[in-house]
């Protein structure tokens, strides 16, 4: 039976969603005020009211060309996303419905990758790329963000997958079903809340990943971080162009969250309830 | 479609790769300051003039500059052909043989004319291994107005004492003018590069021969004792987190009296768009301490070098000498007015008298950068060159650690000598493990 709840109750907690997700969200709010600034006011101290000029977008715009790092990030968080994906569906599968001695720790393993901090591989994996030619190059780069996603990848669809019964796998597989079509027609259609989500987040890991996309890159591959680190000056003002180039730079992946929230909320919350 | 028109697609395709390979292509990698700037927007002069030459550039943050370009250079990647780096690098790097000596620039670039001072930071065995874009040195930028209201007048060589004196007269807390704005924020290249100057004018010096730090000696007190009370008394309120940039629009909104920084400042002051107190700034000489000739030695420039990596030295080596020609500067000259010309690289510049008719800053400049001497930066003799740097790698890290010391002492989070007794422990344990001390 549901618990009754109070009308203040109610209005409480709305209040206080309301000041978290402000909280939350309130960095990128002030980018968007600052970027409306004019740079004297926006390293003037702190003002919620901005001058409203569009200065900053005309400057950034005309001193960069902000197309190209944009149809980078665009392929690069994309394409090492579904390569990611091909890559931990199956992995995810096994570890979830064939479990060996060692899957748990297999996982704590691939987890455990994500603790190293990234610039103590630096110049190895600098060397490999020069070695491979893949220095400045959108393949190499999509590599390396798989690389480096793939542990939350098969980390989110093992807990998926986990919560998908085992049962209807094996009536599948009855029927006839090979591996292949028990994963292709069985088990990514239930799973597709889960995958989904994955490959939201995957998303919006990989478009704001800034330490190997400014590394690796020059010109050719330099995605959307790269274009807003060039906007730092060391003598003059920069925050107001700055904040144009940031508003710039997360307004896609931004839109793309708030279009696809209800399937994000759905996925993360997926098999809270059974 | 027949196999003949896929095979006369596929000519074609490959003519177009052909002739568009034929051009090569530099990447330089620069840093985002306004002179900067500037040279991209007319690098298609220079593509112009050189059509088997196309120009890509990598924009970044200096720190993430030099993180990038010393990767690069350290394992060979060969990604740049072209370098912004500042001359405490060139030294540096030019003795690591991580840079190739110029020595392509062309018969009419005109090498003698480059400022003595600038080009000796820039030369190892008499060879230069980075040509200077545009170049620096330090002094002081006081409203004229507020000196004339308090009854002052700027010495033609002003010591610490009269500064330290008007700056008091000049503050005026009710109005929000601060007599002296100073770098505070911690950083080897932020307040470091201002109490290094400050220390060197007060006869003190990072290391003595036998490369000893010398925090513990009376000149580092009585500089940080010093800086530390002018900002007490006359600075700005947060002065600990200010750098150049926040010291710029206090001083562009009318809110110091005085602000002693880099001389390039000097041309944003000055620029009536940006700065409401343009038409009442003045100049004058680094301050130096009764009884010791010395005006901090504050010398920078950002050049342009070629890395030992890149594989298109010569026509890397065509852009420089066009970068930083004379012509260059006439080009900016024409096209964005004589006092928008990267300053500080060229005598000639400076006898210029279209550039002295536009730029007030013009002479003061000269004064400046003919003041300082990185061979000698200070009194005492010293095992480093530098001036508001010390030209070692070790530098970097010791500088911005004890900047970190001295930041606090401004914060009021310490005291001067726990500051100092700090950066002594902390200097010595670091080079006696670089191996500087035996």
């Amino acid at each position: 039976m549901a618990r009754k709840v109070t009308t203040g109750a109610k209005i409480g907690w709305t209040i206080l969603a309301w000041v978290v997700a402000l909280l939350i969200f309130f960095p990128i709010l002030y980018a968007l005020i600052t970027s409306l600034k004019t740079e004297q006011e926006a390293i003037a101290g702190f003002s919620l009211i901005p001058s409203g000029t569009l200065e900053n977008y005309i400057t950034v715009q005309t001193q960069r060309d902000y197309f190209k790092p944009f149809m980078n990030s665009v392929i690069l968080s994309v394409g090492s996303t579904i390569l990611a994906l091909i890559i931990a569906i199956p992995g995810a599968w096994a570890m979830a419905f064939a479990p060996g001695k060692r899957t748990k720790d297999i996982l704590m393993w691939m987890l455990s990758t994500k603790m190293m901090p990234a610039v103590a591989v630096l110049l190895p994996i600098f060397i490999l790329f020069r070695n491979f030619g893949l220095l400045d190059s959108r393949i190499g780069l999509t590599i390396m963000l798989t690389l480096i996603n793939l542990p939350i990848v098969v980390w989110m669809l093992y807990t998926y997958f986990r919560e998908i019964p085992g049962e209807i796998l094996e009536a599948a597989r009855m029927d006839g079903a090979n591996l292949w079509k028990e994963i292709v027609y069985v088990l990514t259609p239930m799973a597709v809340p889960g995958i989904a989500s994955t490959l939201l987040l995957n998303i919006i890991l990989a478009w704001n990943e800034a330490f190997w996309t400014i590394q690796l890159t020059t010109t050719n591959a330099a995605p959307l971080t790269a274009f807003i680190a060039s906007f730092s000056s060391p003598q003059g003002l920069f925050w107001a162009k700055l904040s144009a180039a940031s508003t710039m730079a997360i307004a896609p992946i931004l839109i793309l969250g708030w279009f696809s929230q209800k399937q994000l909320v759905r996925g993360l919350t997926f098999g809270a309830v059974k | 479609m027949t196999m003949k028109t896929i095979l006369l697609g596929a000519c074609s395709a490959l003519a177009f790769v052909a002739t568009t390979a034929s051009a090569e292509t530099l990447t330089i990698a620069t840093v985002n300051n306004g002179d900067m700037v500037r040279m991209q927007g007319l690098t298609s002069e220079f593509t112009k003039a050189n059509p088997d030459i196309q120009v890509e550039w990598v924009t970044l943050e200096e720190n993430v500059l030099r993180e990038r370009v010393t990767t690069d250079i350290a394992a060979g990647g060969g990604q740049y052909d072209i370098v912004t780096i500042g001359n405490y690098e060139v030294p540096i790097w030019a003795k690591q043989k991580w840079l190739l000596p110029l020595e392509g620039l062309g018969d009419k670039y005109d090498m003698d004319d480059l400022l003595p001072a600038i080009r000796g930071g820039l030369s190892v065995d008499n060879k230069l291994y980075a040509a200077p874009f545009y170049g620096e040195s330090a002094m002081i930028m006081y409203r004229k107005d507020l000196f004339e209201k308090a009854g002052l007048k700027m010495p033609e060589t002003p010591t610490w004492e009269f500064i330290a004196d008007a700056a008091k007269k000049m503050t005026d807390r009710k109005a929000d003018i601060s007599g002296m704005c100073l770098r505070g924020k911690a950083g080897w290249g932020e307040n470091m590069a201002f109490v290094s100057a400050l220390t060197n004018s007060f006869g003190g010096r990072w290391f003595d021969e036998n490369w000893k730090p010398q925090f513990d000696q009376p000149e580092w007190k009585a500089a940080l004792t010093f800086y530390a009370d002018m900002m007490k008394n006359s600075g700005p309120s947060g002065a600990s987190s200010n750098g150049f940039n926040e010291n710029l629009t206090l001083f562009q909104q009318g809110k110091c009296g005085m602000w002693i920084d880099a001389t390039v400042a000097a041309s944003f002051v000055s620029n009536p768009k940006d700065s409401k107190v343009a038409d009442k700034v003045g100049y004058a000489l680094f301050p130096s301490k009764e009884g010791v000739a010395n005006h901090g030695n504050w010398l920078w420039s950002w050049n342009l070098a070629v890395p030992a990596s890149s594989k298109k030295a010569e026509s890397a080596q065509k852009f420089i000498s066009w970068a930083t020609s004379k012509e260059y500067t006439t080009l900016v000259a024409a096209k964005e007015g004589w006092a928008n010309v990267p300053p500080g690289t060229r005598t000639s510049l400076y006898k210029n008298a279209d550039y002295q008719k536009a730029a007030a800053f013009a002479a003061p400049t000269l004064a400046a950068m003919d003041a300082a001497d990185i061979t000698k930066p200070t009194v005492k003799p010293v095992p480093y060159t530098g001036g508001q740097f010390v030209a070692i790698p070790e530098f970097q890290a010791l500088g911005t650690t004890v900047g970190q010391l001295f930041s606090a002492v401004i914060a009021g989070q310490s005291t001067v000598d726990d500051a100092l007794a700090a950066a002594q422990a902390t200097a010595t344990r670091d080079m006696t493990r670089a191996g500087y001390i035996k």
